[in-house]
Formats: C-alpha cells, structure tokens, sequence
C-alpha cells in the first residue's frame, strides 16, 4: 500500500525528464537552420534598412549618416521613374496574359486525352531552363539581322523592327520572353484547381440547360478563383523581381528603356557603387513584396478555410 | 428514326471535327514552345558561316563539332560545370539536412518558443536575394570571401532554399502519426534515432521534391554568382555563357554549344521524371 504513490511520482518525474530531453534535441535540431538564418538572410534585412540611411560608397572608406536623403535622391531621380514606370509596364503587360492564356492552355490540356501527357511537358519545358540561358537564347531569336523572326519576316516580305534596340519594343519583348518561359508552371496551377471544381455542380447546371460560357463564368471562375488570385500574386512578385533575362536579352537598354527594380538597383549597387541610394531602392523593393506576400498568406488561409 | 441517325452523325462528325482542332492548336503551341530549343540545338552545330545565312538554315549541313570542340578547349566550360555542378550539389545537400531536422522538430518535438520561432523562418520565404545581395556583398568582401563558392552555396542554403525546405518538411512531417514518435520513445529510441531511422525514410516523396527544387534553383542562379564572383575561374555555367555572349566579336554558334550544353542534363532528367518535376515546381510556387 505504501509503495504505491512512489512509482507515480517516479513516473511522472521521468516523463518530465524525458519532455525536457525532447526540448534539448528540439533546440539542437533547429539550431543549424535558425543561426544561419540569422546570420544570412535576418541580419542583412536590418543592414538594408541601416545602409538606406547613409551615404554609403564602395570607393570611399567614410560613411556618414544622411537621413532619409537617399530616398529623396530616389524620387527626384529620372532613371528611377523611368524605372517605376516601366517595372509597372513589365507587370501589367505580363499579369493579363499570363493568367489568361495559362488558363486556357489548362482548360485545353486538363482533361486526359492521347498525346496530352506529352503537350504538358512540351509546355513546361522553358521552366526548367536557365533564365539565362534563355535569355541569351531569344536575344538571337530577337536579332535584328539573321535574327530567326526578322529572317521570317524577311521571307513573307517584312522589314522587321530592331526588337531590342527598341525603346518602346524592349519591354513588350522581355515580357513575352518571360511568359513563354513562365506559363508552363501557372498551367500545371490551373490544372490542379480546374480538376478539382465538382463535376456535380457542372453536371446539375448543364441539365438546368446552362450554357457552357455561363458555366465558365458561374461555376468554374468561383471555384478556381483563390488559384488565379495566387497566380497574380505570384506574377507580380516575380515581375518585381525580374533581373536576368532583361540582363541577357538587352542589358538595361537601350539606354535606360528596360531598366527595372533589380536592374536598377545592381546597376546603382554595383556600376556605381553607391550602396546607400541602392538600399534605399532596395528597402521599397522589400516593403512592397512583403505586403503582397502577406496578401497572399491571408488569402491562401480564407482558401483552407473555403475548402473545410 | 431517320432524323434521329442524321442528328447522332452529325454529332459524332462534330466531334471529330472538334478533336481535330484541338490536336491542331496543341501541336501549334508545343511547337512554338520547343522550337527556340531546337534553334539552340541545331545553331550549335552550326558552321560560323551558315548561322548568318539567309534564308536561315532549317537543318545544319554540314554538321560540325568544332563549336563544342571549341568551348571545352579553348574556353573553360568544363570547368564552369563542376564550378556549378559541386556547388549545386552541396547547396541541395545542405538544404535537405538542415531544413529536414528544423522541420521534424517544428513539427514533432515540443518546446518553448518552437511557434515564434518558425514564423520567424517563414518570413524569410518572402525575403528575396534581392533585397539583402549589397550586404551579403559587403560582408563578405569585407572578410575577403567575395570571390569564392562559399558565398553562393551557403547563401540560398540559409535564405530562402533553406527556408522553404524548413517550411515543406514541417508540413511533410505533420502528416505521420504522433503515435508513432511515442511508441518509438517507450521502445527507448533517442530523437536523432527517430529522426534517421523512422522519419527520413518517410519523407522520401518531399525530400525528393525539395532536392529537384533546390538543385534546379542553384544551378540556374544567375545575380548572386555574378555580383559576388569575379575571378572567371571561379565562374558558373550561367556566367559563362553571360560572359561568352557579351564578348566583343561573340559567336552565336559557340553561345548555343554552350547553352546546349548547359541545359541537356536538366532536360533529360526532367524528361525522365517529368511529372514528379512538374509537381514539385509548380508545388513550390504554391508553398506548400
């Protein structure tokens, strides 16, 4: 009778020992990932902020603090507006296009047929390449002389523009190059979600004698509807951060037409030099793909919910 | 009766006819989607004169192997492929241990702190290369390591590749029972047991995902090679080709050997698990 409550106490003792062991291999086991995280991606976020504020330049030892300067310098800035703009070009030239024709390719392409698995594969190919390499693969496509479209043109008669040299040309043509590479990827999205509206809800509208744009539009839009919400987001977190085909396709030009946020900022970071004034750009880059990124999060939570 | 047969014959010729267009309009765009990749393939083997030839040469004649010739002797492209090769690989190996034993613990070990800290990793999802390259440049050229590989292998290992592997193997580990991690406990195994033996076998299907991800994401890195490295030594195939394609007096023949080259492998492993590929890309572009 006496030696009963001591193996509780034992018991309960161990577990808690054993809890404690658990928290220790808890703490060790994130350790590797959360110092580095530290070190390389939470302490350069704050050192951005702190170079904003400063004159920065690799070429002079001394950096004085200046305030808010550097995104005054920014805003007053020709080549940034420039930049702004046509960065706001880039995105609302790609989003339109990208979800529409990525969703009509997954409408033409969701349902099993002979041949379908092989159309997928074809259409997700440029994902896999490099960015670079395609960049630098339409840049002779694009070519002026020789150039595959000009030579095409050339032969039904058609003296064809100078695509990249170009002012008003060379973005439309960066953003072309980036939806033919991108669009595989926001097909295999609307597949996904296309398959996974309810065949009943279709099957029930088309015996009350609803016509098949009416089911698009009624049925099929509202189920798949977080989907396109996530591929606008996405998209337009990805034009923000375009950098290497425009880097391959014209290099920022001609003069400063193609110039976009990444492209700016390297440019200024590393052309020349002026740390600070890139931070600065920098800092807006970050806040504005934050709040889009938290938009998306919140979205995708109302989406988990909509499916429970 | 009559009527009704006509009506159906229609009906199946419609069909047909429908079919018929949608094989057309998909065999349209597969091949607007791969001919640019034929273009770089057939331009590379290419003679310099017959690249400039108008009207363009739909199929090389003659074929030559002077341009691959020429970018593995003269140029040091099979040096830029271990360069990106290795780093590709240790990047992808690093990513997978570390972000595998944060996950598992996120998800199965219980300790303070554990929910404050995960968000904190979640944010760096969102934190692009981007924004923290002129630091990451500074501080590493400050301690004279700028020009090396360590700075594009542990960089995307504890940014955002590190991150999202953090984020898909806490999901991947969410799903296996508790029970299992218990029962496994009584038996008297310790956590780095369980981790090894019970729940990395288990999260093969993920692990792989992560590993075609993060692999892919090293290999076609394209900013960070080119702000940190600067010796052409230490260059990575994107960079090279970048380099071989802004010369003065460039080839297009020899930017496509060099194109071709860089891409076959992440083709033809892409075609043999192709749709494995297409769900892990497009998975990660969903997160999770």
């Amino acid at each position: 009778m006496t030696t009963k409550p001591a193996p509780k106490i034992q018991r309960g003792k161990r577990r808690r020992s054993l809890e404690y062991h658990d928290s220790i291999w808890g703490y060790c086991f994130i350790m590797p990932m959360f110092l580095g995280f530290l070190v390389i991606t939470i302490a350069p976020i704050i050192a951005t902020f702190v170079f904003s504020l400063t004159d920065k330049n690799m070429l002079r030892p001394d950096t004085t603090f200046v305030g808010l300067k550097n995104y005054a310098d920014l805003l007053s800035d020709p080549i940034f507006q420039a930049t702004v703009r046509q960065t706001l070009q880039f995105t609302l030239l790609l989003l339109p296009a990208n979800v529409i024709i990525s969703l009509l390719l997954a409408s033409l392409l969701k349902d099993k047929f002979k041949g379908c698995g092989f159309f997928r594969t074809a259409i997700f190919t440029p994902v896999v390449i490099s960015v670079t390499v395609w960049g630098v693969l339409w840049r002779y496509i694009f070519q002026t002389d020789n150039g595959l479209v000009n030579s095409l043109l050339k032969m039904v008669g058609i003296q064809g523009p100078q695509w990249l040299f170009n002012t008003t040309l060379a973005i439309p043509v960066s953003v072309f190059v980036t939806l033919v590479k991108g669009i595989g990827m926001n097909m295999v999205i609307f597949i996904a979600a296309l398959q996974d509206v309810p065949t009943e809800y279709m099957e029930a509208a088309a015996l009350d004698g609803a016509s098949k744009p009416r089911r698009f539009f009624s049925i099929t839009l509202p189920c798949i509807s977080p989907s396109i919400f996530l591929v606008l987001i996405l998209t337009t977190i990805n034009s923000l951060r375009v950098f290497a085909q425009i880097k391959a396709l014209t290099n920022g030009g001609p003069g400063t037409a193609s110039y976009v946020m990444v492209y700016y900022i390297y440019q200024m970071a590393f052309g020349s030099y002026k740390f600070g004034l890139a931070s600065a750009a920098s800092v807006i880059l970050f806040l504005i793909i934050v709040l889009l990124t938290v938009l998306q999060w919140n979205m995708r939570k109302r989406w988990v919910y909509h499916e429970d | 009766m009559k009527t009704k047969q006509i009506n159906n014959e229609r009906a199946r010729r419609a069909a047909i006819v429908r079919k018929g267009l949608k094989y057309a309009l998909c065999i349209l765009i597969a091949v607007v989607m791969l001919f640019p990749m034929y273009w770089m393939f057939t331009t590379s083997f290419k003679t310099p004169m017959n690249v400039a030839k108008f009207p363009p040469q739909w199929w090389p004649n003659p074929w030559t192997l002077e341009n691959y010739a020429e970018i593995f002797t003269q140029r040091p492209f099979l040096k830029y492929l271990w360069n990106s090769l290795y780093t590709a690989v240790l990047t992808t190996a690093g990513v997978v241990l570390f972000s595998s034993l944060a996950g598992y613990a996120f998800a199965k070990i219980k300790f303070r702190g554990s929910g404050i800290l995960f968000m904190v990793i979640l944010c760096g999802m969102m934190m692009p290369i981007e924004v923290t390259i002129i630091p990451i440049y500074t501080a590493l050229a400050s301690m004279g390591l700028a020009d090396n590989h360590l700075g594009i292998i542990i960089v995307p290992m504890f940014g955002y590749c590190g991150a999202f592997g953090t984020f898909l193997m806490r999901q991947n580990f969410l799903t296996v029972p508790s029970e299992l991690v218990q029962a496994a406990k009584l038996d008297g195994a310790s956590q780095p047991r369980i981790f090894l033996r019970i729940m990395m076998p288990m999260a093969v299907s993920s692990i792989s995902t992560l590993v075609i991800w993060t692999f892919l994401q090293s290999w076609n890195n394209f900013l960070l090679p080119l702000v940190l490295l600067s010796s052409s030594d230490n260059f990575t195939l994107p960079l090279g080709i970048s380099l071989l394609s802004n010369e003065s007096g460039m080839r297009w023949e020899l930017v496509m050997a060099a194109a071709t080259f860089s891409s076959v492998p992440i083709l033809i492993v892409f075609y043999l698990c192709q749709n494995k590929f297409m769900a892990s890309l497009s998975m990660s572009g969903m997160k999770g």
